[in-house]
């Protein structure tokens, strides 16, 4: 297998196996439980490389899987004595853990090849080189095994607790009620996101791993108002950010890793401006339109309200409209174009009457 | 309301699963609940026949909203006991439907009305198993009850307070339940919606259905409900409404706070 398919197959699972998790954490709120998380595992990984003296896949994952354990009970505990919020329980606990970390690593191992930069922004460049072996048989990169299987269990757990998870996040009062324990729920989503990050930190480091938890499906929430499909393009996103960040960064001559999380956040900055029912632009064309709808329903009114009255006359000029109502004249001018052209007014030289379809247009408006 | 004490005195014969032999719905005996040190429950015992539509009522603070959540297993009791149909909750889920305060959830989460009426047909199916076209089109048949059936596919986050309180009453439906347990669910909806609701409870009534409803007006109640727990902390009465609902009663409820509620509610009672 080439480096470049090894690369970017493993970015599309571990973007995957990321997104999926995500939709659960962005609902609930949690969206920081990763970042604790990916911080938090550093311990777990010292001692499992002492454990194993050296290097070792499986004793490596089980410290830092037993440290993201800890790290969630520790941050649960903290919330529990309600002398500190949630927010402030993560942010005392994982950097203390992470810490702890660090100074093991320069304590024990300052002189072993335990690489900061891969804790930090992981090593998806030698994807292609780390292969497995089952006895003499070569099985193919190692990190595309695990992060299938990172894939794997993620998928299969939602397939398997998707009411169960959709029910305790949007009401947890009634998921207990009908006896699917939330906390169990809880526990369950926290131990497979510290196993995801437990692997994902492997391809893109600790500081990287957050965003492609969170980013994905931050921004397919942004794009859809049902669970299932945000499930979907969160996934679809995530892999698009992984495929569209490698050919970036091969073209820079830049980090691999750093370019599929930028992606994720250019894909999440064009849904926000882009998105048809939530996105900026979207919003800000709305309000423009209600608003020279309202503009052109005063226009009307202003009319109806004065017909057939001594001031008609006078309160039927356009030049009057910018003073009475206190349009600019842009404003005046731009608006009595556009109850002309739907055929609200009629114009003669300066003076404005209205319609048959202006005057019943008032009176739907006064009616409202 | 003499249909309302004809009820009451011969309970109806049950119409469906609902257990034969159990004549209290709800039975609490000696319920403490507490928040930390402070109990927000004293020892409270209590019985709500079954067939009837009962109203919990009290000022703020005086453990209504326990009271239902200690009923329904979702809070640790300090001491006594609740049986639901003479029996403890736990094996009795599927006789209850819960109706939460529409403020307890997101309104914003991604889902349609249609998908949150089929979470009500979740505690039947159990763990993992997935809802299938039956329990969707019990959930329309559900929506449709409330008169929301139009609104099925629509984004919750796009329907009004009262659309959104009549999609959780039809989300109790769909648990087809025989005792329906209710927080406010009059809290801020609309006049249609009220009427829509006092039906509905009516007709779940008419089936031999409980209904035990937390409830805030007492301008509405006697209209409403048949029979009435009156709560503050303790217990201080609980009975047939006519006779529950005195201004001796309610006295003792609000304490010195009664005189805010005007003299209206007191002439209500005394009728």
């Amino acid at each position: 297998m080439s480096s470049t398919t090894a690369i970017l197959l493993t970015g599309v699972l571990v973007a995957s196996a990321c997104a999926l998790l995500g939709n659960f954490l962005i609902l609930r709120r949690m969206a920081m439980m990763s970042d604790a998380i990916s911080h938090a595992i550093l311990p777990g990984l010292v001692a499992g490389y002492f454990l194993a003296h050296g290097p070792n896949l499986l004793v490596g994952f089980l410290g830092a899987a037993a440290a993201a354990a800890v790290t969630v009970f520790l941050v649960e505990a903290l919330q529990k004595t309600r002398r500190v919020d949630g927010g402030s329980a993560m942010g005392i606990v994982f950097p203390a853990m992470f810490a702890l970390g660090v100074v093991l690593v320069s304590k024990f191992f300052a002189d072993v090849h335990l690489d900061t930069d891969a804790i930090l922004y992981g090593n998806i460049e030698f994807s292609a080189f780390d292969i497995l072996y089952l006895g003499d048989r070569e099985l193919g990169p190692q990190s595309l095994w695990v992060m299938g299987a990172l894939c794997a269990l993620n998928l299969s757990f939602l397939g398997l607790f998707y009411k169960e998870l959709k029910l305790t996040t949007f009401d947890p009062g009634l998921a207990a009620a009908l006896g699917f324990s939330p906390l169990l729920m809880h526990y369950a989503t926290m131990t497979v996101l510290s196993i995801t990050t437990v692997g994902a930190f492997t391809a893109v480091g600790a500081i990287l791993v957050v965003a492609l938890v969170i980013v994905p499906a931050a921004t397919a929430y942004l794009l859809t108002d049902r669970l299932a499909v945000m499930i979907g393009l969160s996934v679809a996103i995530g892999a698009v950010a992984a495929v569209a960040g490698y050919f970036v960064a091969v073209a820079l001559d830049a980090s691999i890793a750093g370019a599929m999380v930028t992606m994720t956040g250019v894909l999440f900055a064009a849904a926000l401006l882009f998105s048809p029912s939530q996105g900026l632009i979207a919003k800000a064309r709305r309000t423009r339109r209600n608003r020279a709808r309202f503009a052109a329903e005063m226009l009307v009114v202003h009319l109806f309200t004065h017909e057939g009255s001594a001031a008609q006359a006078a309160e039927s000029l356009v030049a009057h409209l910018s003073d009475e109502l206190r349009w600019s004249v842009e404003t005046a001018r731009q608006t009595v174009a556009r109850a002309l052209d739907q055929g609200l007014v009629s114009q003669a030289g300066e003076r404005l009457a209205l319609t048959d379809d202006g005057r019943q247009t008032a009176r739907q408006v006064l009616a409202r | 309301m003499p249909q309302q004490a004809a009820t009451l005195e011969g309970h109806p014969p049950p119409i469906e699963s609902r257990p034969a032999d159990a004549a209290e719905a709800v039975t609490v005996r000696d319920l403490t609940v507490a928040y930390r040190d402070k109990p927000v429950l004293w020892d409270v015992d209590l019985a709500i026949p079954a067939g009837t539509l009962t109203a919990i009522i009290g000022p703020n603070g005086a453990g209504k909203t326990s009271l239902i959540k200690a009923v329904l297993g979702l809070l640790p009791l300090a001491a006594g006991s609740v049986e639901i149909f003479g029996h403890p909750y736990a094996q009795q889920r599927r006789l209850v439907a819960y109706v939460p305060q529409r403020g307890s959830v997101d309104w914003e989460f991604p889902t349609s009305a249609l998908d949150v009426v089929t979470m009500g047909t979740y505690g039947q199916l159990g763990w993992v198993r997935r809802p299938g076209a039956e329990q969707r089109g019990r959930a329309l048949a559900c929506l449709d009850q409330v008169g929301m059936a139009e609104f099925a596919g629509r984004q919750i986050s796009q329907l009004s307070g009262g659309q959104q309180q009549r999609v959780f009453l039809a989300r109790a439906l769909a648990q087809e339940a025989d005792l329906y347990v209710m927080d406010e669910p009059f809290a801020g909806v609309d006049a249609t919606t009220e009427r829509a609701i006092v039906t509905l409870l009516q007709d779940l009534r008419a089936r031999g259905k409980t209904v035990v409803c937390v409830h805030h007006d007492l301008e509405s109640a006697p209209d409403y409900f048949d029979w009435l727990v009156l709560l503050n902390v303790r217990l201080i009465a609980a009975g047939p409404f006519a006779e529950t609902f005195t201004p001796e009663n309610l006295g003792r409820t609000y304490g010195g706070r009664l005189h805010l509620l005007g003299e209206r509610y007191l002439a209500v009672g005394a009728r």
